[in-house]
């Protein structure tokens, strides 16, 4: 069956590894990638005409970011490369996809990996869609691919490795920091210490982040809750509790803020994969084998979309998930390959909990944020709007309450508000996280250009 | 850099100068910005919500937010994070359809 179709979505440490699979077995996958080069988020490649080193760009994550890039573009001739590509709709065994200028194509799959990875996720606060607000991720990537920071004296609030990273990152190109709020207690993420021994690498680098920040006199606080930014048409101000319960203000121009990421699973849904709810992660997944084979004949699953435990186990997921399609297209594929990969999911596996459980999502700010803050920042509802729905109109579940008050039916699909749009709901319905559903996809996964066009021509 | 810019370039500024121009406007950003970067090291905003009309500058700037669409003058939208800048685009931060607010 060497002739069949695979086509991978997403090129990252996921999707490179899976393709390198393949054309290691023969094959010549397509590759579609939304981004204009391979790499990801996490080794995402400054534009051409930049000359930054990789040491300068990615820090301790030099050499692997570097192996990877030179992965991917050995596979040059070998895979059949769409960059700057979105996969916006799936219908059977067909894709559809759309370059930047919104040109159309459709094309055909015998089998698919879906390697799309994460975003970050975010809590709403009083004026976090104020010019100035950023996630952590987007915070990053101004420096890594723009060269610029999102300001000049940056607040970061949150909670997760991010939190630490993009400071870390940002001090050392220069920037002011105007403190770094962590939602978690310290008492917390030490204790989770000794569990993330299995990944003794990264926890030194964490660690290393910490006290680095700590030598360097950025203010830190732990156990707070982000109340609201102020200012006049941008920001000028991060009001929060502390763990005191007192109110603080910090002057400040920009704020960064995100709770660890959560996997990317629009196309999954569309494809018609079992999900299930994990609790660690507090997020619906895709339902997997150890392989990366979802529910559905011929579609696979890898890197942080699949379950969001980090770039080298994407690596080896992608490997992972590259190696069942072989298997399950009857092709040879090597053994001790396929067990060093399992052994390698299996250590980032355990990681990722003992992360999850050390920076655990505050559910509890959800209690506290107040009915005028807006939740979907697309439609612009507000928690309280959100709230009353749920109580008033008997919506007892997520699709519900969307159809009724277009909450997480905007532009983005729900993929800044649905993860609070759930706790908030079952905070107000009194029931768990898991009883109130999820935002089910739709296509387009992201607006095309010329369905906006339409829109605005109305 | 204007005083009112939110992003402040901190390396890689010998590239190329581009020019182009918003809101008729003529500004100049760098070859390889994103036509966000081009906006937000001048100013700092790029459009107005639809709803409320309050002032957006992007979000998360990996093409998962949607809140950084604005137009060209011919009516086209680009999503500014995911956009390069190119010499003489004309770019607008306002609709030219409906709800067009006075510049
Ligand atoms: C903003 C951000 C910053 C991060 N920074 C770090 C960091 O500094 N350090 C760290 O250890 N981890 C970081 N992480 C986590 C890290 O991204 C992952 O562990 C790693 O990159 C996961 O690899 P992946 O291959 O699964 O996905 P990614 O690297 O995210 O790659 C997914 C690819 O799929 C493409 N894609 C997605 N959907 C579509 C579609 N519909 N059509 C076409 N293409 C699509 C994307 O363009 C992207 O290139 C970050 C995550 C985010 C979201
Ligand atoms: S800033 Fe989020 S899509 Fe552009």
């Amino acid at each position: 069956m060497s002739s069949s179709r695979v086509v991978i979505i997403g090129a990252g440490p996921a999707g490179t590894r899976a393709a390198e699979t393949l054309v290691a077995a023969g094959l010549k996958p397509v590759v579609v990638d939304e981004a204009p080069r391979s790499g990801g988020q996490i080794y995402r490649r400054q534009p051409p005409g930049f000359g930054r080193s990789l040491k300068k760009l990615y820090g301790f994550e030099a050499g692997k970011a570097a192996r990877l890039h030179d992965a991917f573009d050995r596979l040059q001739d070998k895979v059949d490369y769409r960059p700057g590509t979105m996969v916006w709709g799936t219908e059977g065994h067909n894709l559809h996809l759309a370059d930047r200028d919104g040109r159309q194509d459709v094309i055909g799959f015998d089998a698919l990996i879906l390697a799309t990875g994460a975003v970050d996720r975010i809590v709403p606060f009083e004026g976090w869609t104020m010019p100035g607000v950023y996630t952590l991720g987007g915070a990053q990537i101004a420096l890594k691919y723009q060269a610029c920071l999102i300001g000049r004296n940056v607040a970061l609030v949150g909670s997760g490795p991010l939190l630490y990273l993009v400071a870390y990152q940002y001090r050392r190109a220069g920037g002011n920091l105007a403190g770094i709020f962590d939602t978690t207690p310290l008492s917390r993420e030490l204790a989770g210490l000794p569990r993330m021994a299995a990944n003794p690498a990264n926890t030194a680098k964490g660690l290393y982040y910490f006290a680095w920040l700590a030598a360097h006199g950025v203010p830190m606080l732990h156990d707070v809750s982000p109340l609201r930014a102020e200012g006049e048409g941008r920001v000028a101000r991060l009001v929060l509790r502390d763990r005191a319960g007192r109110e603080r203000t910090f002057a400040c121009d920009a704020i960064a803020t995100g709770y660890h990421v959560q996997s990317e699973t629009q196309l999954a849904d569309l494809l018609g994969c079992d999900f299930a709810f994990d609790a660690r992660a507090g997020q619906w997944l895709p339902r997997q084998d150890e392989m990366g084979r979802s529910s559905v004949d011929g579609v696979y699953l890898a890197g942080d979309g699949a379950s969001v435990r980090g770039a080298d186990t994407a690596e080896a997921t992608g490997a992972l998930a590259a190696l069942a399609c072989l298997q399950d297209q009857g092709m040879p594929f090597d053994a001790a390959v396929r067990n060093q990969a399992l052994q390698a999911m299996r250590r980032g596996s355990a990681f990722a909990a003992a992360l999850r459980d050390a920076f655990p999502f505050p559910e509890h700010l959800y209690e506290n944020i107040a009915d005028t803050t807006l939740l979907c920042r697309c439609e612009e509802v507000s928690v309280g709007t959100f709230r009353a729905t749920l109580r008033d109109k008997g919506a007892g579940e997520v699709n519900r309450a969307k159809a009724f008050c277009r909450v997480g039916m905007g532009r983005c699909q729900g993929r800044m508000c649905g993860a609070s749009a759930a706790r908030i709901a079952a905070q107000t319905l009194g029931v768990e996280l898991a009883a109130v559903g999820r935002l089910r996809g739709q296509a387009p996964v992201k607006p095309l250009p010329t369905a906006l066009q339409t829109e605005a021509g109305e | 850099m204007d005083e009112q810019s939110l992003f402040l370039r901190v390396a890689e500024q010998d590239r190329e100068i581009v020019p182009f121009f918003v809101n008729g406007r003529p500004a100049t950003a760098l070859s390889g910005d994103t036509v966000l970067t081009a906006l937000l090291t001048h100013d700092h905003e790029v459009r107005l919500s639809e709803i409320l009309e309050q002032p957006r500058a992007g979000f998360c700037l990996m093409g998962a937010c949607q809140d950084c669409w604005i137009w060209t003058e011919d009516g086209k939208r680009v999503r500014a994070c995911s956009t390069m800048i190119e010499p003489d685009m004309r770019l607008r931060t306002r609709s030219p359809f409906n709800g067009a607010r006075p510049e």
